[in-house]
């Protein structure tokens, strides 16, 4: 296999005495898509959160490039330069535009020319189809399009690894799939994702990797045809069969 | 027409010194209310910055300061603090300088809390978007927190500006010689040439005041529109 970007090696996390991930470890591979899925409070968006040091971790040790993560050294900025986040509701800057919202990080963090960073902008926004929008405030846009500026903004900074966070938990359905074909199109660029979402049939054609979560744990990791096909674990083929079922009843209800 | 003018009592106006009088005292307002506004604004920041702090001593006493100065009447105040004074400190303080403490004291409150509410009401993601960016704690406060808590702020603090100096003719309690106080003067002085003077010199304090407050309230809402959202 390629080379190792990230490496989660036997983590803790606990919020006091409730315990969220316990010993979880993780290699991830260049240019590979790992696909997160477990049930709601399994700890999905807590994982991202510490890889993120965004949440600080009190086990284990989690490396991007070798280099430790850790929410209190003080190159954190500098590492964190290197994952790009989306989170769930967007979180663009209601005070800057688009263009403003994608050039900021790399101008003020990575010193790099307003032109230079402008022009890449551009580019980027024209591939995910908001060029013209690039002087509307966020509030201009739809959920769909502040989500694609948002993955745009992490873009624009070249981070070794991408992470989304069930970014497309708050939209309305026809806007999920603008946002998903996005992704599709940086797997097919070779991007490193770590994506948590509960779109199944996304995660299936998306994957490289299926990393079934539940109870802190990695219960099941597997090749997405094999996961989703024929689920080694009772856990997961639970939690897989909740899916059918409302996929069933939601037919009942429709006729 | 020269009838109308008397009858209002807009003659008064144009006799002697009256009218650069009344500007004398619409100064001594403008004056007090803009060194307390200032004075409020520098140390309400202060406060407001002080009041996000989880401290809870610190929380305790901003509280209470806030509850005086909430149900305190600002009139109670400046009694206080111009005849209290010299009763307590044996110190008489000018009336002019009372009035910027207790403007002030109140101002700060007011300032403060609209900070705290400026300064908590940007949502705990916003620090998170910036810093997974790679931005660190200063360039996160000086590119988005700041700039968006100015926006929330200004609109707000603008009307407690002007509510400040609404509040102004209040000083009059305590012998500062403002505005209100320059006409009454002069309506006593002419009570039997030009009866009618009161209509005409309080007409004038309205016109004065409204240049003032006016201009500030249109800036107001217009920063509203424009940072709406
Ligand atoms: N700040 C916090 N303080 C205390 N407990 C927390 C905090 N954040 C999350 N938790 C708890 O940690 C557990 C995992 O939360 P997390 O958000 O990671 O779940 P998730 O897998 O992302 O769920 P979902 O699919 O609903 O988003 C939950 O039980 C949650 O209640
Ligand atoms: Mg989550």
């Amino acid at each position: 296999m390629a080379d190792t970007v990230l490496t989660i090696n036997n983590i803790n996390k606990s919020y006091g005495d409730n315990l969220i991930l316990n010993g979880l470890s993780l290699d991830v591979h260049k240019g590979e898509v790992i696909v997160i899925i477990g049930p709601s409070g399994c700890g999905k968006s807590t994982l991202l959160r510490c890889i993120n040091a965004l949440e600080p971790i009190q086990g284990g040790e989690i490396r991007l490039d070798g280099e430790l993560i850790d929410g209190n050294s003080r190159n954190i900025a500098q590492i964190r330069q290197k994952i790009g986040m989306v989170f769930q509701n967007y979180e663009l800057f209601p005070h800057k535009t688009v263009l403003q919202n994608i050039i900021l990080a790399p101008m003020k963090v990575q010193k790099r020319s307003k032109v230079e960073v402008t022009e890449e902008a551009e580019q980027l926004l024209e591939r995910v189809g908001l060029l013209d929008k690039k002087n509307s405030y966020p509030r201009q846009l739809s959920g769909g399009q502040k989500q694609r500026v948002a993955i745009v903004r992490a873009l624009c900074m070249h981070p070794e690894i991408m992470l989304f966070d069930e970014v497309t938990a708050a939209l309305d359905p026809e806007m999920v799939r603008e946002v998903l074909d996005t992704m599709l199109e940086l797997a097919k660029n070779g991007s490193t994702m770590l994506i948590v979402t509960h779109e199944m049939n996304f995660a299936r054609a998306i994957a490289d990797r299926v990393i079934f979560l539940d109870g802190g744990e990695i219960v099941e990791e597997a090749d997405p045809e094999d996961f989703f096909t024929y689920p080694k674990t009772e856990r997961a083929q639970k939690f897989l069969d909740t899916f059918e079922y409302e996929s069933v009843k939601h037919h009942d209800n429709e006729y | 027409m020269q009838a109308l003018v008397t009858d209002l009592g807009f003659d008064v106006l144009f006799k002697g010194t009256n009218f650069t009088r009344l500007l004398g005292g619409m100064w001594v307002t403008l004056k007090i209310s803009l060194i307390s506004v200032a004075l409020s604004i520098v140390l309400g920041i202060l406060l407001g910055v002080v009041m996000t702090f989880k401290n809870p001593v610190t929380k305790a006493i901003c509280r209470v300061y806030l509850e005086i100065v909430r149900i305190m009447p600002q009139l109670v105040l400046l009694f206080i603090v111009y005849y209290g004074s010299a009763r307590l400190i044996g110190l008489k303080f000018e009336p002019e300088f009372a009035a910027v403490i207790v403007f002030t004291f109140w101002g700060t409150a007011e300032m403060g809390d609209l900070v705290r509410g400026a300064l908590q009401s940007i949502p705990k993601h916003q620090y998170e978007s910036a810093y997974s960016l790679g931005l660190n704690r200063s360039q996160t406060y000086f590119s988005i927190v700041i700039p968006q808590t100015i926006r929330r702020l200004l609109p707000l603090s603008i009307n407690l500006v002007t509510r400040m100096i609404k509040t102004t003719p209040l000083i009059v309690m305590i012998e500062v010689v403002e505005a209100t106080k320059v006409a009454r003067q002069i309506i006593d002085a002419n009570r039997v040439a030009s009866p009618n003077a009161a209509f005409g010199l309080f007409f004038v304090i309205f016109v004065l005041y409204f240049a003032v407050c006016w201009p500030i309230s249109l800036l107001a809402s217009h920063l509203e529109k424009k940072w709406s959202n």
